[in-house]
């Protein structure tokens, strides 16, 4: 099928690789279908559209890129909404809030986004403690801090 | 918005499946202990509202993202 994304024109996507929110996200209960997006020479973020609003996308990254001691244990209600089976099929994702300039944005690890490989189920998950922030600070080394 | 007066021990029971005690009153605090199917969510106004704006934040960047993102991230 083809859709209209916020950022990258029309594309063509794969039905198989739609990601089911089944209760939407905070903020955006209505939004269920989504998919995600590499940009191209960009290894670091995807786009996550929504396939019923093209203005609807959220730039999306691998909190451990950014934290890498980033933990935090899935409670059964998510497991069972879920129907995770086995930890090697969850990917966890953090929205990240784009700033100028990019050093400034930030992720959020409170609410991190939980895909369920094999079958495609999503949420967003909201940590019950304080440990972490919606606004964590990222640092990233640029490519002029590695010498290239 | 119904307003109801409880006490310490008292409770208010919401539908067939969930129960809202008050468990402790200490001054400005109040416990609360809230009984629910655990697929009824239950968050901190405070904690969810601030989920809910940071994703409308997130959703709402400039279109022209893309342009300024250009080489800023590659590993």
């Amino acid at each position: 099928m083809h859709i209209e994304t916020k950022y990258v024109g029309k594309i063509e996507i794969d039905e198989q690789k739609l990601i089911h929110f089944e209760t939407g996200l905070p903020g955006f209960k209505e939004e269920n279908k989504f998919v995600l997006i590499d940009l191209p020479g960009n290894d670091v973020l995807q786009i996550l559209q929504s396939v019923q609003t093209s203005e609807l996308a959220f730039i999306v990254t691998n909190p451990h890129l950014f934290y890498k001691d980033y933990e935090f244990t899935l409670d059964e209600h998510i497991i069972e909404t879920l129907q995770i089976e086995n930890e090697q099929d969850v990917v966890v994702l953090s929205i990240m809030t784009i700033q100028d300039p990019f050093h400034a944005s930030t992720i959020n690890l409170q609410a991190p986004l939980i895909i369920n490989e094999r079958n495609k189920l999503a949420k967003q998950y909201i940590l019950s403690s304080d440990e972490y922030p919606v606004k964590a600070k990222i640092s990233l080394p640029t490519n002029e801090e590695k010498g290239v | 918005m119904l307003v109801l007066s409880r006490k310490t021990k008292e409770a208010i029971r919401i539908g067939d499946d969930i129960e809202v005690s008050i468990l402790a009153i200490e001054g400005e605090q109040v416990k609360i202990g809230i009984q629910a199917p655990k697929s009824i969510e239950v968050y901190r106004k405070e904690i969810y509202d601030a989920i809910q704006l940071q994703n409308s934040e997130a959703a709402n960047l400039p279109e022209n993202l893309l342009t300024m993102l250009e080489g800023k991230t590659k590993k």
